[in-house]
């Protein structure tokens, strides 16, 4: 009995490492064209959707969330957003979501775009990357395991790592917030 | 418990009163606990042997793998990211936990029996030092197989293995490794310097001491300073990784060339710490085969210590197409060519003993043959590599994967196979056959040569390393064809030599306690030699103490069995000094290993580990060390008042 | 003999859809002054080399192998004095010759180094080439800034002019290396390396970074196509010309495609609104012999597959999937064509 308990012990661990360390070069099946025509915002008529529960699954893997990283300078978001501090877009490294922290809103929130200023990146950014953003945007806040999470940049530090964030609270679309 | 001659050899000391006194304490339990708890260096040497000889045929096997990838271009057996998983596992293998710790196994098995001692110094420790390096090698394994294995390369530059580009806890699983390997070695180092210092028999003066513990000495001086290079710069890395430091950070102030200048300064004399070893295995069968005493002893000492030196000054050959300034980069061409100085010196000893001797040609004798070709052939390319401009066409390609396999399998690899043959009988008390090792040394050279001499000319046409595959337009495949083919045919050999050992193991002929007539002191016990680390002290007074009549002046008596007592002697001139109280077996090596183990696994994945799991540490270490009341009176009942 | 390897290498595989009809890497094949040396000190130490192998390994054989004996026999422990001072002043001898070469050596090597650096540098092209994961990117420096131009992974030079590099790394450490013509030199993350070459007859050849980089690092080729001086300075001049819309319909929709979609989030067309800076610049991407850092031929059907999805020929590239419907991805190809 003892031994068959350390038996499946060992492989949710090695089950878990094997997840986070996967390298996914391969497109991924979107799936997410449901999320894409998604109401969320006032812009746009109608009562919201509530959005699927969608289980990224990059959300704990390594690979994407680097890749989440990268894309996250390549793309400019830093433009707006800074290194997660925000600018003239909102701070990303808060528990302030203005759209919802679920990773279907943050996935509608950068292919749709929003009022005042966040571009729809619907057509710009393909689909399994955006994913890698979504993942990301979502470890800034300290969502990811830290053991999945990045690690500093070689590059001038802006703020801790991700790996070294406290987990925010998360934020259930509809729940009202601020004024940002 | 006698063991019966083998026909035609003089067993001149089969004494069967003498099997009779050195028979096993009972503290030396048997079974499962005896295993767990044994402090006897000749099973726990053992245990390491086997140990890293079980790693180098999975490295052996990743390295066929990547040889079956490479056989033709453009293949699809192994993606990218697997490959670059099993090169950097297959590298880190051969360096870490196979060569360094099979030569410093080798010196733990030999060196007090050579020595003529009862144990190693520090038994518990080296017992330690065994678990710590199993669990450090499993740990590895585990992490490859779970698609974690480190994949930057056995040598880890950052920043591919820093903390942006070296995702997930790849390269943490790396550098832990480094941690445990480090640490298990420095162990080990401390044991066997204190064991050629001290304990060596009485009236074996340092100019009487045999080559192979010579080389055994300087490989641990040598690992001794060069191994706290690679642990701060593996420290630097989890850091840099785990929690944000900018040790390698350009950005910050770091440099990534620092963990290059880190690394090399050890990396460099590790490949000498491979090397040496082997030559003293090689110092140790010569003059046995050629049936003389080796010629130019002091010559041959003077040799290892200065290669031992040299190698630390020649780390920057390793990063000759970096931007250093060119003028530094001239000295460390010259110190490199140097170095080949010592290594000469040696060779010519050797050849002169050889032609002066009256050889006789065993399987030992063979690997020792095929040791002279490639060595020398490694040794020459390696002059090449060594000058600044012609190494910036050579560095990073296929003619640096040849020269180091060259020297690395040429002068340990092959040096060690003829150490297996030459010391299965003492070890085992049975013959290996010779038909079959001859076998094996053929098949093995052949097989080595067809499969990394042409990788000199690959390297020549633009191969560079650590490629997962290559156009076909380039040309290489017919020469990578025939490179994997010499290497299917090297792992024949070694399988050969697997089965030769299986069957040797039940059916060899008994061997006596010298079989090969040799001069040194393993050869005066028993084929094995007695457990229980019991065996008698001789005094010797001669360099051959085997050959030379009267070599063997007497033996210490007065020594208690149990609790076991060993005899400590002075450094240069091995007066008898005093007796110092041996250790019985004890669990607490291996639980503190484990402890160890949890720790370090633990700091792969947070700080927090560090502090948390020092506890069990300190505690089984306490526990280790606590003296108890009744080893204190045991002790106190073995001193004599004048 | 290198000359026939390549001709046959080219004639054999012209059916391989990744075969690459170039000349082939070899540094036995020098073809400027730098790589010249290179052999020359090489062929030094190959002869050296030689001599000493043959002389010490047979020595050592025959040592072994000449008188062996069947059996054991006793060990033989008188050795004379006259004797062992015969044997010492033999290796001693042995050592001093040794010790000699190897001085010898290091002399040649400091000859070669002074010979390296001593290439004139008079009316040298500045390139600053900085290496990505992976593939080249090379700026071509002017003094006037308004000449500077942008290119990856096939740079030209021109016959017997010095080239100098200014070697940057953008991500992990990088090796230039182009066999025919130098030895190599590492593009460091935070340094700025030098390098100076020149080649001294027409050709291409090719050069393969040679630092492990990452996932790709088997595919990071790049060509240096030495032209004689005129071409070059066509090269140069068309390379400077940016590029207008295209008449052809459906390459002006093309045009549109790469703006308004994924292409420009990454690259550069110059003279178009896509300016994109972490992926190779495209402004002449027509023009290349071939694609992904001298992975593919530049053909349509294989830039359609790149395009579509890299990650199938060089797995862990940095480039997305791109699966863009039929029309959209014609038009694409059409206007990538036009950026000749």
């Amino acid at each position: 009995m003892n031994r068959r308990i350390a038996l499946v012990a060992v492989m949710i661990v090695a089950i878990a490492g094997c997840q986070r360390e996967q390298r996914n070069f391969d497109e991924t099946p979107s799936g997410a064209t449901a999320i894409k025509s998604l109401r969320m915002s006032e812009v746009i008529p109608g009562a919201p959707d509530q959005p699927p529960h969608v289980v990224n699954p990059d959300e704990n893997n390594a690979y994407a969330l680097s890749e989440g990283k990268r894309l996250f300078t390549w793309y400019n978001c830093t433009g707006c957003h800074a290194e997660g501090g925000g600018g003239s877009g909102p701070a990303l490294m808060d528990d302030v979501w203005i759209y919802g922290s679920d990773p279907a809103n943050v996935f509608a929130t950068i292919v749709q775009g929003r009022p005042n200023g966040m571009p729809a990146f619907g057509g710009r950014i393909p689909e399994k990357e955006v994913w890698e953003l979504v993942a990301y945007v979502r470890s800034m806040s300290g969502k990811a395991s830290k053991t999945a999470a990045p690690s500093r940049n070689d590059s001038i530090q802006a703020k801790p790592s991700e790996n070294r964030v406290d987990p925010q609270p998360t934020t259930p679309y509809g729940t009202p917030q601020p004024p940002s | 418990m006698s063991t019966p001659a083998l026909p035609g050899s003089s067993d001149v000391f089969a004494d069967p009163a003498r099997d009779a006194r050195d028979a096993p304490l009972p503290e030396e339990s048997v079974g499962l606990w005896g295993f767990l708890t044994t402090i006897d260096h000749k099973r726990i040497g053992l245990r390491f042997i086997v140990t890293a000889f079980g790693f180098f045929v999975l490295a052996g096997i990743l390295a066929l793998l990547m040889r079956l990838q490479l056989a033709v271009p453009e293949n699809g057996l192994i993606g990218p990211d697997r490959y670059n998983q099993i090169f950097t596992t297959h590298g880190t293998t051969m360096m870490f936990i196979f060569a360094v710790p099979i030569m410093a196994a080798l010196g733990v098995y030999l060196v007090p029996l050579m020595l003529g001692t009862r144990n190693i110094a520090f038994p518990r420790m080296i017992a330690y030092a065994y678990w710590l390096y199993l669990f450090g090698g499993l740990m590895l394994y585990t992490a490859f197989v779970l698609d974690v294995g480190p994949d930057a390369g056995w040598f880890s530059y950052v920043p591919l293995a820093g903390p942006q580009y070296g995702v997930g806890k790849r390269s943490d699983f790396w550098a832990q490794l480094i941690t445990f390997t480090e640490v298990s070695g420095l162990l080990v180092t401390v044991s066997i310097i204190t064991t050629v210092f001290k304990l060596r028999a009485p009236g074996m003066t340092i100019e009487r001491i045999p080559l192979f513990v010579w080389a055994q000495l300087v490989t641990m001086f040598m690992t001794m300073f060069a191994m706290p290079a690679v642990m701060v710069a593996s420290t630097a890395l989890i850091l840099d990784r785990l929690v944000g430091t900018h040790f390698f950070n350009y950005a910050e102030g770091g440099d990534a060339l620092l963990w290059q200048h880190l690394f090399w300064f050890f990396g460099h004399p590790e490949v000498y710490m491979i090397f040496v070893p082997g030559l003293g295995v090689v110092s140790a069968i010569v003059p046995v085969f050629a049936r003389r005493p080796q010629f130019g002893y002091p010559a041959m000492v003077v040799s290892l210590i200065a290669t031992a030196f040299l190698s630390f000054g020649l780390w920057v050959h390793h990063m000759f197409a970096t931007a250093l300034p060119d003028v530094g980069k001239v000295l460390f061409t010259a110190a490199s060519m140097a170095i080949a100085i010592p290594t000469a010196v040696q060779l010519f000893c050797w050849t002169v003993t050889l032609w002066t001797g009256k050889t006789v040609l065993r399987t030992p004798l063979w690997f020792v043959l095929g040791f002279f070709f490639i060595l020398v052939l490694g040794g020459l390319t390696g002059i090449m590599v060594s000058s600044v401009p012609l190494d910036l066409q050579l560095h990073d390609t296929y003619f640096v994967v040849a020269h180091l396999h060259y020297v690395l399998i040429g002068g340990a690899v092959f040096p060690l196979f003829a150490g297996f043959h030459y010391w299965f009988p003492k070890v085992t008390g049975r013959m290996m056959d010779e038909q079959l090792g001859r076998w094996t040394f053929w098949l093995m050279f052949i097989g080595f040569n067809v499969a990394f001499f042409p990788m000199h000319i690959l390297g020549l046409e633009g191969m560079p390393r650590r490629v997962y595959t290559y156009s076909a337009a380039m040309g290489w495949g017919a020469l990578n064809m025939t490179a994997t083919v010499g290497a299917i045919v090297l792992g024949f050999g070694i399988l050969l030599f697997a089965v030769n050992v299986a069957r040797s193991l039940r059916y060899g002929a008994l061997a006596g306690a010298n079989p090969w007539q040799a001069d040194t002191l393993e050869w005066w016990y028993s084929s094995p030699p007695a457990f229980g680390n019991t065996h008698r002290i001789p005094v010797i007074t001669s360099r051959t103490p085997l050959w030379t009549p009267g070599g063997i002046a007497g033996e210490v008596r007065g020594l208690s069995r149990s609790p076991p007592e060993t005899l400590v002697t002075s450094g240069l001139e091995a007066h008898p000094d005093h007796r110092v109280a041996m250790p019985t077996p004890t669990i607490w090596p291996l639980i503190s290993a484990i402890a160890t183990t949890v720790l370090f696994i633990g700091s792969i994945f947070t700080p927090w580990a560090v502090v948390w799991g020092s506890i069990p540490v300190a505690i089984a270490l306490t526990i280790w060390f606590w003296p108890t009341r009744a080893e204190a009176r045991r002790h106190r009942a073995l001193e004599k008042s004048p | 003999m290198s000359r026939a390897r390549s001709i046959a290498a080219v004639v054999a595989l012209a059916s391989s859809s990744r075969a690459l009809a170039v000349p082939l890497q070899d540094a036995l094949d020098p073809a400027g002054p730098q790589a010249q040396h290179l052999v020359a000190l090489w062929d030094l130490m190959l002869a050296m080399s030689t001599v000493v192998f043959v002389l010490l390994v047979g020595a050592a054989w025959i040592a072994v192998l000449r008188r062996t004996r069947r059996e054991i026999e006793t060990p033989d422990l008188a050795h004379s004095e006259q004797e062992h001072r015969r044997l010492t002043r033999i290796v001693s001898a042995a050592v001093i010759v040794s010790a000699l070469g190897l001085a010898a050596l290091v002399i040649a090597t400091i000859a070669t180094d002074r010979a390296l650096a001593g290439l004139p540098l008079q009316d040298a092209l500045h390139i600053e080439l900085t290496g990505h994961q992976w593939w080249w990117e090379a700026s071509y420096d002017n003094a006037d800034p308004s000449k500077v131009f942008t290119t990856a992974n096939e740079i030209h030079i021109p016959v017997g002019r010095p080239v100098i590099f200014s070697l940057k790394a953008d991500d992990v450490i990088h090796s230039l290396w182009v066999p025919n013509l130098h030895g190599k030199k590492d593009l460091i993350p935070g340094r700025v390396a030098t390098h100076t070459i020149r080649a001294d007859r027409p050709g291409i050849y090719r050069g393969q970074c040679a630092e492990f980089c990452g996932y790709q690092h088997a595919w990071m080729g790049l060509l240096v196509v030495a032209d004689p001086p005129d071409q070059y300075a066509k090269w140069e001049a068309h390379q400077r010309e940016t590029v207008s819309t295209p008449s052809d319909p459906t390459a002006a929709a093309g045009q549109h495609v790469f703006e308004s979609g994924t292409c420009a989030m990454c690259h550069a067309v110059q003279g178009t609104t896509a300016n994109g800076r972490h992926g190779p610049d495209l402004t002449h991407v027509a023009s290349r012999m071939t694609l992904a850092a001298v992975t593919l031929d530049n053909t349509p059907a294989n830039l359609a597959a790149w395009i579509e999805d890299p990650a199938r020929i060089k797995p862990g590239t940095n480039m997305p999937g791109n699966n863009l419907p039929p029309a959209d991805m014609g038009a694409l190809l059409a206007y990538l064509a036009t950026l000749k």
